[in-house]
């Protein structure tokens, strides 16, 4: 264990168990960090593509994608920079249903996920199936606001934040992993906040 | 099939080298200072130090007698040459860790830190950049500055900086002497009214060859950013920051 620091007694004694380790609960507010300025969208202009390792390279416009079944997330979401939000109430469709249509191929073992701005993240493909991943478009009932990945955005709650890509536009099947954009600026492949997956080197 | 193209518009793509990074260290705290009313800036000795680039941040990890942890992330507002990494915490009155950095902390006190860590929000020390800081957003143009100053290079690096008031501006005195401009929004600065930040000062600035670099509150950067935008600055020259709450 590490030795403690001097003086130091923290302020919470009494710790939420749906906090992870080293995380603290932010309360009513939701910080904005992005590595870019906001993209304006128009709902219009966005799609959602399902291409790499699959049998039905495939993609939906914003009315397409609302024709889907839809599914809901509630609960917590936990970011990197070691804010937590709880009772979290996003809508949309499931990752899942995306790739049901694509039918992932055998070989494909992981995925990128791409922002109309560019941004890139790499996740294993199994945490975003078995009704783990979304593609949301709504939180706490009200079109997801820009600043916080609107129109729509990935969300992959069980997964540091970095993870669930604002402004997601397209969802490629891989064989081999990549690093996405945090990926390869000292962020870890797979961000398990449970386990504390910080930065690349953590177990 | 052949693996996809992934590479998007102003982006490092996969594959491409991976930023410095370190490992949890131990340092010692070699100085402490209040520079401003509500900041402190700590000098630290970190062993097996691992150089950082500049733009790079350091987490601290501080542990209390029970086991129990918290940590947050600083820039660095030293350059890699220097011998020390430093840091320049402000002083959220609601916050858990930078008030005890702020009040709690002595020289030879030791720190648990991991860094450098990073590697979008960095200067390279070749290429003209633009920088624009928002309070304690100008900490990383600071190890920017100096870096450049190491390398004879300060022509490269055009600095606009906000605050609401001169005594509020982190490293004042170094960014007025590198010829920054200074924007206050409480007070004049010169015969500069008392007044945000102006699409028309950050177009004095611009050239196209620049990468555009914002660093501030989630306010102050989302609006900077925007500002940057309207100007004409490509969305894939400019490399933002954000800290702190949304509404800040």
């Amino acid at each position: 264990m590490t030795t403690p620091t001097r003086g130091f007694f923290g302020r919470r004694r009494e710790r939420d168990p749906r906090l992870p380790p080293g995380q603290y609960d932010v309360g009513a507010d939701w910080p904005v960090l992005t590595a870019e300025p906001t993209p304006r969208i128009a709902p219009e202009t966005w799609s959602i593509s399902v291409d790499g390792k699959v049998a039905n390279p495939i993609s939906w416009t914003w009315d397409e994608a609302h024709r889907l079944p839809g599914s809901e997330y509630r609960g917590a979401i936990h970011c990197v920079t070691t804010w937590s939000k709880f009772d979290t109430w996003f809508a949309g469709v499931s990752v899942d249903t995306l790739l049901e249509a694509a039918q992932p191929t055998d070989d494909a073992h992981f995925v990128m996920a791409t922002s109309k701005t560019g941004y890139t993240t790499n996740l294993p493909l199994e945490d975003v199936t078995g009704g783990k991943a979304w593609v949301v478009w709504d939180f706490d009932g009200k079109p997801l606001p820009i600043e916080h990945g609107g129109p729509v955005r990935l969300l992959v709650p069980h997964l540091y934040f970095w993870k669930s890509a604002k402004w997601v536009t397209r969802l490629t099947l891989m064989t081999r992993d990549q690093p996405g954009f945090w990926e390869q600026n000292g962020y870890h492949d797979r961000g398990d906040p449970w386990r504390e997956q910080r930065y690349q080197g953590d177990d | 099939m052949t693996e996809p193209e992934l590479l998007g518009p102003g982006l490092l793509g996969p594959g491409a080298k991976r930023a410095p990074a370190g490992g949890w260290r131990t340092a010692t705290v070699a100085s402490v200072e209040h520079p401003t009313p509500r900041a402190v800036q700590l000098r630290l000795d970190v062993p097996d130090r691992i150089d950082h680039l500049a733009g790079q941040h350091y987490v601290v990890r501080l542990t209390a007698e029970d086991g129990y942890r918290a940590q947050r992330s600083y820039s660095v507002a030293s350059a890699p040459e220097d011998r020390q990494v430093e840091l320049f915490v402000e002083r959220l009155e609601d916050g858990e860790v930078s008030p005890f950095l702020a009040d709690g902390v002595q020289a030879g006190d030791r720190l648990e830190v991991r860094g450098p860590i990073g590697g979008w929000f960095v200067w390279d020390g070749e290429s003209p950049a633009l920088l624009v800081g928002g309070g304690s957003g100008v900490v990383p143009f600071l190890a920017m500055l100096r870096h450049a100053r190491t390398l004879g290079r300060t022509d490269l690096l055009r600095i606009a900086v906000s605050s609401r008031t001169l005594v509020e501006l982190p490293y004042a005195m170094e960014l007025m002497e590198a010829g920054a401009l200074i924007v206050l929004t409480r007070e004049p600065y010169g015969d500069r009214a008392a007044a945000r930040l102006m699409g028309d000062e950050l177009r004095a600035l611009w050239t196209p060859e620049q990468t555009a670099y914002v660093c501030g509150s989630a306010r102050f950067a989302e609006a900077a950013s925007q500002l940057l935008v309207d100007v004409g600055v490509p969305d894939h020259s400019i490399r933002v920051e954000r800290f702190g709450p949304s509404a800040a």
